[in-house]
């Protein structure tokens, strides 16, 4: 059972709907007692860095996911902006992120080629950067869809697990541990997206 | 580096999917459900579905049809069709859809993108910019299913787009649309040439190589298909199709 946590920000029927489809029970929550009893947490969103933490803490969730994911070290998966909320701050807004992966978030700049558009949207590439349950039995051909104008670049190479090129090589998914963190949208990248949440729905 | 999306761009029209010719004539080619799974199976980059009557009939979104495609739909999904009010727009994201596409609405009600933008950010929100040539052979800005026309000029409203906050652009040539012979290149060439934001180019294509002049003529972003993907060939039967292969 996978427990999707409900912040009010971004989409959780298509997350729900996809890990349906490989089998995987699911609830979809935002409350404290729920989230608890966690097995396995998956933290969505999709908007702005700011709006989402000042949700996260109207609904009291900082103590409880930390408890979780630091104290019980339950698998712990953030996708898009749920991975941005991993790292510490976001040149996105002023407020704290939740700071269980040492990473920041910063804005793509393309001063200098203008066919470089933001936000980094579309069908990319990832490469393996470092060995991780989360991207087991990923090729060279695996591609997944992104939406971001905000990237993640970690402190140290070895949080980073698979990596992507826009202008340049981000961190497209990152790990601590049993915290993970999703750039792209699994849920929206078919049979590869699909891969990812088997796996981490095994972990 | 990230590859060019391709893009099927269905029509709805209550609960069937249709396809035009110059936003007229819409013909029955199948049932939307069955339609998405094919899609599905063949791993489509995205999909953009279009409500052809929704604002001319000012009517709402189909939600419950909406949300059956959501369901089958392991792929991004876009929604445009008599979106109005961010209300609706919320109802449309919660079903599991990440994208508006609105256009009729913007000319009365800019804020309404920014509003959605500033909730789900800009990335949720395509403008939508449908051009038809008038009488004279100049391009002008139409909505309302190319029944209203709009003083604005293109590059004003892309402007003012922008600065609403929309996240990516899907312009369709009105004249060109479900013809097969090509994008209005001219017209790609001069929107992408100002944007700032992806665009979508639209209207017209019919074969492979329209896509490719698409992407390196007109130096679109991704390129919207219709009569392509659902159609055996010009002036022939219904097959849903689309290129294995990446362009």
């Amino acid at each position: 059972m996978i427990t999707i946590i409900n912040y009010g920000m971004g989409n959780l029927g298509s997350v729900q709907n996809m890990l349906k489809r490989i089998g995987v029970a699911t609830k979809i929550t935002s409350d404290i007692k729920e989230i608890e009893q966690a097995e396995k947490i998956l933290l969505p969103g999709v908007g702005a860095f700011d709006a989402a933490v000042r949700k996260i803490d109207e609904y009291n969730l900082r103590p409880v996911l930390n408890y979780k994911a630091l104290e019980q070290k339950v698998p712990f998966l953030g996708i898009c902006l749920g991975m941005q909320l991993l790292t510490r701050s976001s040149e996105e807004g002023e407020l704290k992120g939740l700071d269980l992966i040492p990473a920041q978030t910063i804005k793509f700049k393309f001063e200098n080629d203008p066919s470089l558009k933001i936000p980094h949207m579309g069908w990319n590439f990832v490469k393996q950067n470092n060995p991780s349950k989360l991207t087991e039995g990923f090729t060279e051909d695996y591609r997944f869809y992104f939406v971001h104008s905000y990237k993640v670049v970690c402190d140290n190479n070895e949080n980073s697990i698979l990596k992507t090129n826009h202008g340049g090589e981000f961190d497209s998914a990152i790990q601590k541990e049993n915290i993970f963190g999703a750039q792209f949208h699994p849920e929206k990248s078919h049979k590869y997206g699909m891969h990812l949440l088997t796996n981490f729905s095994k972990i | 580096m990230l590859l060019t999306r391709y893009i099927p761009c269905l029509l709805l029209k209550g609960a069937g999917l249709v396809k035009t010719v110059k936003f007229k004539n819409p013909k029955y080619v199948g049932d939307p459900i069955n339609t998405v799974r094919i899609f599905n199976e063949k791993e489509v980059d995205e999909l953009i579905f279009l409500d052809i009557e929704a604002s001319p009939k000012n009517s709402e979104p189909n939600y419950k049809l909406l949300a059956e495609i959501a369901n089958e739909c392991f792929m991004p999904l876009a929604y445009g069709g008599g979106i109005k009010t961010f209300e609706q727009a919320q109802k449309i994201f919660n079903i599991g859809i990440e994208k508006v596409a609105i256009n009729t609405a913007s000319h009365s009600n800019l804020n309404l993108i920014t509003q959605i933008a500033t909730v789900y950010g800009t990335q949720a929100v395509i403008g939508v910019i449908d051009v038809k040539k008038n009488f004279f052979g100049k391009n002008q800005l139409v909505s309302n299913s190319a029944n209203t026309k709009h003083k604005v000029t293109i590059e004003e409203w892309i402007k003012k787009l922008e600065e609403a906050g929309v996240g990516e652009l899907l312009i369709t040539s009105v004249d060109n649309e479900g013809t097969w012979k090509g994008l209005d290149l001219d017209l790609i060439k001069m929107v992408t040439s100002i944007s700032k934001v992806p665009v979508i180019a639209h209207g017209g294509v019919g074969n492979e190589q329209h896509i490719i002049d698409g992407i390196k003529i007109g130096k679109a972003n991704a390129v919207a298909v219709g009569s392509l993907v659902v159609y055996q060939k010009q002036g022939m039967g219904v097959l849903i199709n689309y290129p294995n292969k990446k362009l």
